[in-house]
This record gives structure tokens, C-alpha cells and sequence, in this order.
């Protein structure tokens, strides 16, 4: 039913224009029947949209190829979820996803958002109605999912590294995080509209930033991990500019998750929020476009398209939009309080928000410099690691520093004879680690030392703030240790839940330097009988093997495995080859040791006729702690994201109007 | 399957239609239609109100960072004195007018 699914965009482009024009006026105006029709028009837009939804999904699950989307994304050997994740495999269904996901989040932010006040959201409702116009007109004039052929008899199929269970979940979670950011950003414009830049906005969107960072984090991570399996080259991340989009506004938003709270405990950098939670949603769109128009060669990016002067010409819009509304309402946005010192809890937020901004800005340079380049001299010059990772290194190290220093500082100020006694078990800690990291033999990699022991630092400052709180709480009356541990999580989620996720990061950065700065590789050509030694471990090639299944031929070398004269058993690593579409893609062989996070990673890049194979081994430790950090990471947010009975009494309190306070 | 999917599109419109159209059909001639935006006064309370809800919270914060000693005796000293007078004051600012009291001036911005 493509009628059905054109019909079903087309009401939504039109509720979507409903809701941008007659909102604004209704906004203007201050009509609150007309405010409310506009709310409801974005209501029905995502039930439109979900409609549209449907028919496509019944389109792929039912292998009809009269949709041109179908056929060019699916085949009829692929299985149900596969077939299903073609939604988001190509340019029109990822647009849609968008759409899907916008007037959703966009529903859900109106139903909640009543509660902050219907002057507030009468302007956020408008902008977010722009939004929704510009992608339901994407999929209706310009890439439609729902065009269609006289349907061929087999699809073209799946790319091969898309056939992988981590796509299921990865491009959705991405999009959650990438539209989510939309929110924030919709009530800012709407509290600079309304000319109330009070905390109601900040109030209303807190959780929804934090869900929109959650899931772009863990969508990375999943992201992370798809490439480590899939792609096959030894690595999970590789400042591809698909994978530095999402990364982008992810910083943007951890400076900004961190930068609202100075405004919310000391009313200051009003005006930085406001840039931050702009640049953003600009990066999240900029993002959708690198992905999408084709404009960068990536291993993400499935597409080369028309689309690019679309979207360029959306961020131009928004971009300008957020930045005359910024600078004109500047005398709204004065502080009204200053810092008090720069050895304080702000302070520290201050330099972590730096360094994020920094090295945010750093990566957009790597990420344009190739597009300035081509456009100025005629040729793409490519910006590759060593760029990127002196940038991590020269920013990151201090920002993980930051994560040990800022629970140990008060707000306001605090005396150095005070942070001398606070930073004593943690910089003794730190010490420590490193000294036996260094008689252990890290000293190879010096940034990799200064990780570690930061990391030590930071993880021991975390453990004592949870140590003196709990004791706190169980002195306060608290009737056992856990029920005070419990008592001390529940009444402040927000800073405790902080502290688990900057457990996390930690965690990711002990992954991140063990496997790259403490990695061996090896390779060789082997025949069946042949071994190849790799740090402590020993491969010895059994033999080849092959296999076929419902898509594609698998062969695989088989590897026996031994570390100190243990047999470890066998790793099976090779080749798919698809039949549809005639592709080939890499299939790993990896065997985690998950008492010490040691990775013994195995890839093949020819496997002959006679039997012989090349092989490449990586032995990576503690890898596994940066899939531990997403573990770690969710735990976190879940505990900050959780509502709080207590506070949502003092927010109902703030907001309901009350009696006039006393005047002159 | 053009004709149902036609018929069904239809349905999905006139049902959007009528649903963007619900507060004109709930409440066809209301006796206020304003948005209720809130006045001077209103606006002042509610500046007031978040300043004692940060004042509120950043001396909870500190009586129990004191208290786990992430706070020291000397700098609780300093910092309590004003963080009690910001409270105070913003919560004598939000008391209604006594009747009959003499009006008091709380504008602190």
C-alpha cells in the first residue's frame, strides 16, 4: 500500500506546517484554543508518521519489491529482523526513522511539557513543527521511501556489513540521541521567544537531554562494537568522520549536561548554555548529513545522494535562527552571580566545559578540513589518527583529571589547606597505582601510564565520595550500611548517578589506552600445521573449513590456541560470501579472557586455494572494560535519570502560581 | 488495494482533522481564550522561588558535604553565613503581604 504510506507523509507535512504556522501565531497572539490545536497537530503528525511507519515495515517483511526501497535494501533470503533493520539500511527509511522518532519525541516533550507552562510551550511547539516540516518534506518531495517499480522477482540486497544483530539496535539508538537533542534545543528557542529565560526551560528538557546522551553514548558504544567484530581491521574506532559526527554533539551535550547545573546552583553562563545546547542539535544535524548526503567517504556512510543542499540549507536556517535569537536576547541572559573562585566546584566545571568545547572543535576541523581543502584546492587532503589522537591525548587526559578533582572541590571555593587533607587518599591511590604500573612494565607508553594513574585517581576519589557519603547517611540514622548506601544514592541521583557514569568513562579510558597503547600485532602466512606466536599465546592452523547457509558461503581457518602450554580450544576466523549482491565481508575470530578483559583478536586477509592463510593476530588487554563502560555508563544514567519524588514536590511548589511575593 | 489504501487515507486525515480541530469542537465559545501568561508579579515569584530553591539546596549540599568532611570547618564557616542570609532573604521576599504590614522592597535585581 505505497498510497496509503505517501498519504499517510503528506497529512503529516501538512500537520507539521499546521503546527509551525498557526502555533506561532497562536504564540504571537497568545490564543490559547489555537496553541492548543497546533499541540495536537503535532499529536497527529506522529500518528500519521507511525502509519507511514507501519506500511513500510509491512512492505520489507513482506518482500515487496514494487517498493523501490525494498528492493534496493533487502532480499528475499534475509531474516525477519534483518529485513526490518532495512528500514534504517538506506537514505528514505532513515529519513523516516527521523521523522518517526521527531514528532514522537515531540509528543511526548508536549504532554510533559504542560506541567512548565503553557506560555513556554504555546513557542517551543512552532519549532518544533519547523523541524518536523523539514523532514516530512525530505520524505515526501525528495527521498521518498514509498516510490515504486513493477516489482522484480529478488531484491538487491543487504550490504554484507549491515547483516550483523549490532545493527538492530545501533543506527536507532544513534537517531534517539541524535533527534533527542532537537528537544532541548526547541524549548531554548521557545523560553528566548517567550522572553522567559527562567529555569523552566532547563527544568523541562534536564531528562531529556540526559536520555538524548544516553542513547548516543550507548549507541556509539554499540557502534564500537559492530566495527570491532564486523569490520575486521583490529579496531573499534577510527575517527572515521561518520563516527566523529555522533561524537560531536555527544561532547556538546556532556558540556552542556555539566554547564546547567552551574546555572541551576548559581545562576551563571546563560548565554553559554544557550550556545551549547544550539551547537548541539547543529552538530546532531550536521551529523545526519555526513551520514547521509554522501558528502564524506566513510565504512558508515551507505549513501551517495541529492539530499546534501537540503540539509545544508536546513542548518544554515537553524543555525542563523538560534543566533539572532541568542544575540537578541542577551540582556535576558545576564548572569546574576559571578564566580567566586577558581579553585571551586564551578570552576572545575568551567575547565572540563573548555576542553570539551575544545576538543568538540578540534574534531570538527579534522572533520572539514578534508571538505575545505577539496572545495579551496581542488583536492581532499585527509586528516587521519595522529591528528585526532594528539587532540584526545592533549585534552582527554586533563578532562579525566577533571572527573577526580571536581567531586573532592565545594561549590563556590574551597581553601587549599581544605583540598590538601580531601586530596590525600586519592593522590595517594593515584601514587601508588602508578608506581607499580611503572615497576610492571606501562612505563612502554608514557600517555598510557598518565591514564592509568589518572584513572587510579579518579576511580579512588568516586570510591571515597560513596565511603564518607554513605558513612554520612548511616550517622544520620540510616538503620544498616546498605540502607544508608541506598538512602545516599536515592537522595541525590543526580550527583551519584554522576559519579557511577564518570565511573564509566574511566573505565572506557582503561580499555581505550590498555588495548592501543599496550597492543601486539603479529601476521604471517600459514599453512595447516603452521604456527604463529602472539604475546604469550600460540596459533596453530588446523585447517580450512566451509560452509553454507541460507545467504552467503562461509570459510573459515581454524585456529588452535594455547598460552603457556594450556590448550584455549579453537578460533574460527574468514569470509562470508554473499551471494546477493556478490559481497564479501570480513568474519573475526575473538576470544575474551573476561578475568583479565584480554582480547586474542584473529583476521584473515586471504585464505588460498592450497589451503594457505594470512593471518593478522591482535592480543589487546582490557579491552573488554570499554563494553564494560557501557554497562557501567547505562547503570548511571538510569540512577540520574529516575525520577525523584522529592524534587518533583519542589517543582510543583516553584511552578504553581501562587501569592504575589511582597512589593514595594 | 488502491481503493482501501485510498479509504484509508482518508479516514487518517479526516481523523487528524478533526483531532487538531478537538479545543474549537470541546470549547466552541469560551469565555477566556487567553493563554494564561504569567504577569510582572507573577514572573518576580517565580525568580524569587528558584533563587530560595538554590539557596535551599546549596546549603543542604554544604551542611552534608560539611558532614562528610568533603567541606572543612573553616571553609563551612565562610560559606554558611551567606548561603543562610540568601535563603532568608528570598524566603521573606515570598511571604504574602501582611495585612495591614508596611510594604517591603525585595527587588535584589
Amino acid at each position: 500500500m505505497p498510497e496509503l504510506g505517501r498519504a499517510a507523509l503528506i497529512v503529516a507535512l501538512g500537520l507539521a506546517l499546521y503546527a509551525l504556522l498557526v502555533g506561532a501565531y497562536a504564540a504571537w497572539s497568545g490564543r490559547r484554543r489555537l496553541a492548543a490545536s497546533a499541540q495536537n497537530a503535532i499529536l497527529a503528525a506522529f500518528a500519521a508518521t507511525f502509519v507511514a511507519s507501519l506500511v513500510l515495515s509491512a512492505a520489507l517483511l513482506r518482500d515487496d519489491f514494487s517498493f523501490t526501497y525494498v528492493q534496493e535494501h533487502t532480499s528475499t533470503d534475509l531474516s525477519s529482523a534483518y529485513k526490518l533493520s532495512a528500514f534504517w539500511g538506506g537514505q528514505e527509511g532513515s529519513l523516516l526513522l527521523w521523522l518517526l522518532i521527531l514528532t514522537g519525541y515531540s509528543t511526548a516533550a508536549v504532554a510533559f511539557g504542560r506541567r512548565v507552562g503553557r506560555d513556554l510551550l504555546a513557542w517551543v511547539v512552532p519549532v518544533l513543527g519547523g523541524v518536523c516540516v523539514f523532514f516530512a518534506f525530505m520524505v515526501v518531495a525528495v527521498a521518498s521511501p514509498f516510490a515504486t517499480q513493477p516489482a522484480p522477482v529478488e531484491g538487491a540486497g543487504m550490504t554484507a556489513s549491515l547483516q550483523n544483530p549490532y545493527m538492530l539496535a545501533h543506527p536507532p539508538l544513534l537517531y534517539l540521541g541524535y533527534v533527542g537533542l532537537a528537544i532541548p534545543w526547541a524549548f531554548a528557542m521557545g523560553a528566548l521567544l517567550s522572553r522567559r529565560t527562567d529555569e523552566r526551560w532547563i527544568v523541562a528538557t534536564r531528562r531529556w537531554t540526559l536520555a538524548a546522551w544516553t542513547f548516543l553514548g550507548v549507541g556509539q558504544l554499540l557502534g564500537a562494537h559492530w566495527a570491532y567484530e564486523e569490520i575486521g581491521w583490529g579496531g573499534y574506532f577510527a575517527w572515521d568522520p561518520v563516527e566523529n559526527a555522533a561524537l560531536m554533539p555527544w561532547l556538546a551535550a556532556t558540556a552542556f549536561l555539566h554547564s546547567v547545573m552551574i546555572q541551576e546552583k548559581r545562576g551563571m553562563l546563560k548565554v553559554w548554555n544557550m550556545i551549547l545546547v544550539v551547537g548541539a542539535f547543529l552538530l546532531s544535524l550536521f551529523g545526519t548529513f555526513l551520514t547521509r548526503s554522501g558528502v564524506v567517504n566513510s565504512i558508515h556512510s551507505f549513501t551517495q545522494s541529492s539530499i546534501g543542499p537540503w540539509f545544508l540549507l536546513f542548518i544554515g536556517i537553524a543555525t542563523a535562527f538560534s543566533l539572532v535569537l541568542v544575540f537578541s536576547r542577551l540582556p535576558l541572559l545576564r548572569s546574576q552571580t559571578r564566580l567566586e573562585s577558581l579553585i571551586s566546584r564551578e570552576a572545575t566545571f568551567l575547565y572540563n566545559n573548555l576542553l570539551l568545547v575544545a576538543l568538540c572543535l578540534t574534531i570538527l576541523w579534522g572533520v572539514l578540513f578534508p571538505l575545505v581543502s577539496e572545495a579551496v584546492r581542488g583536492e581532499a587532503v585527509n586528516v587521519g589518527g595522529p591528528y585526532y589522537n594528539f587532540f584526545l591525548r592533549s585534552f582527554g587526559l586533563p578532562l579525566l583529571l577533571l572527573m577526580g578533582i571536581g567531586p573532592l572541590i565545594a561549590w563556590r571555593r574551597a581553601s587549599l589547606r581544605a583540598l590538601g587533607r580531601t586530596f590525600l587518599v586519592p593522590l595517594g591511590v593515584a601514587l601508588a597505582a602508578g608506581l607499580v604500573l611503572l615497576v610492571l612494565g606501562a612505563g612502554s607508553s608514557i600517555p598510557g601510564l598518565v591514564a592509568y594513574t589518572f584513572s587510579a585517581f579518579v576511580l579512588a576519589s568516586i570510591a571515597f565520595e560513596f565511603v564518607r557519603g554513605t558513612r554520612a547517611r548511616r550517622a544520620l540514622g540510616a538503620s544498616s550500611w546498605p540502607a544508608a548506601f541506598s538512602s545516599l544514592i536515592s537522595r541525590n541521583r543526580r550527583r551519584y548517578g554522576g559519579y557511577i557514569v564518570h565511573a564509566a568513562i574511566v573505565l572506557l579510558a582503561i580499555g581505550v589506552a590498555g588495548s592501543s597503547a599496550y597492543e601486539t600485532v603479529r601476521e604471517g602466512k600459514l599453512r595447516p600445521g603452521q604456527e604463529l606466536r602472539a604475546a604469550d599465546y600460540t596459533l596453530r592452523l588446523q585447517g580450512i573449513e566451509q560452509r553454507e547457509t541460507a545467504n552467503a558461503v562461509q570459510v573459515r581457518a581454524v585456529l588452535d590456541v594455547e598460552r603457556g602450554g594450556s590448550e584455549l580450544g579453537s578460533l574460527r576466523a574468514g569470509k562470508n560470501h554473499y551471494r546477493v549482491g556478490d559481497e564479501v565481508s570480513n568474519e573475526v575470530g575473538i576470544r575474551s579472557d573476561l578475568l583479565t578483559g584480554e582480547d586474542l583478536f584473529v583476521t584473515t586477509d586471504r585464505i588460498d586455494g592450497d589451503d594457505s592463510v594470512y593471518v593478522k593476530v591482535f592480543v589487546k588487554p582490557l579491552v573488554n572494560f570499554i563494553w564494560l563502560a557501557g554497562l557501567v555508563f547505562i547503570l548511571g544514567s538510569l540512577v540520574t535519570l529516575w525520577p525523584d519524588a522529592r524534587e518533583q514536590r519542589r517543582l510543583l511548589l516553584r511552578y504553581e502560581p501562587q501569592a504575589a511575593p511582597t512589593e514595594a | 488495494m488502491t481503493l482501501l489504501a485510498l479509504a484509508l487515507a482518508a479516514v487518517l486525515a479526516i481523523a487528524c482533522v478533526v483531532y487538531v480541530a478537538r479545543p474549537f469542537l470541546r470549547e466552541p465559545a469560551p469565555a477566556e481564550d487567553r493563554l494564561d501568561e504569567p504577569g510582572e508579579l507573577e514572573r518576580r515569584r517565580l525568580a524569587l522561588a528558584e533563587e530560595r530553591d538554590r539557596a535551599l539546596a546549596a546549603l543542604k549540599e554544604l551542611e552534608f558535604d560539611h558532614r562528610t568532611g568533603a567541606v572543612s570547618d573553616e571553609d563551612y564557616r565562610t560559606l554558611v553565613g551567606p548561603l543562610r542570609r540568601e535563603a532568608a532573604e528570598a524566603l521573606r521576599a515570598l511571604e504574602p503581604r501582611a495585612v495591614g504590614g508596611p510594604g517591603r522592597v525585595h527587588a535584589r535585581r
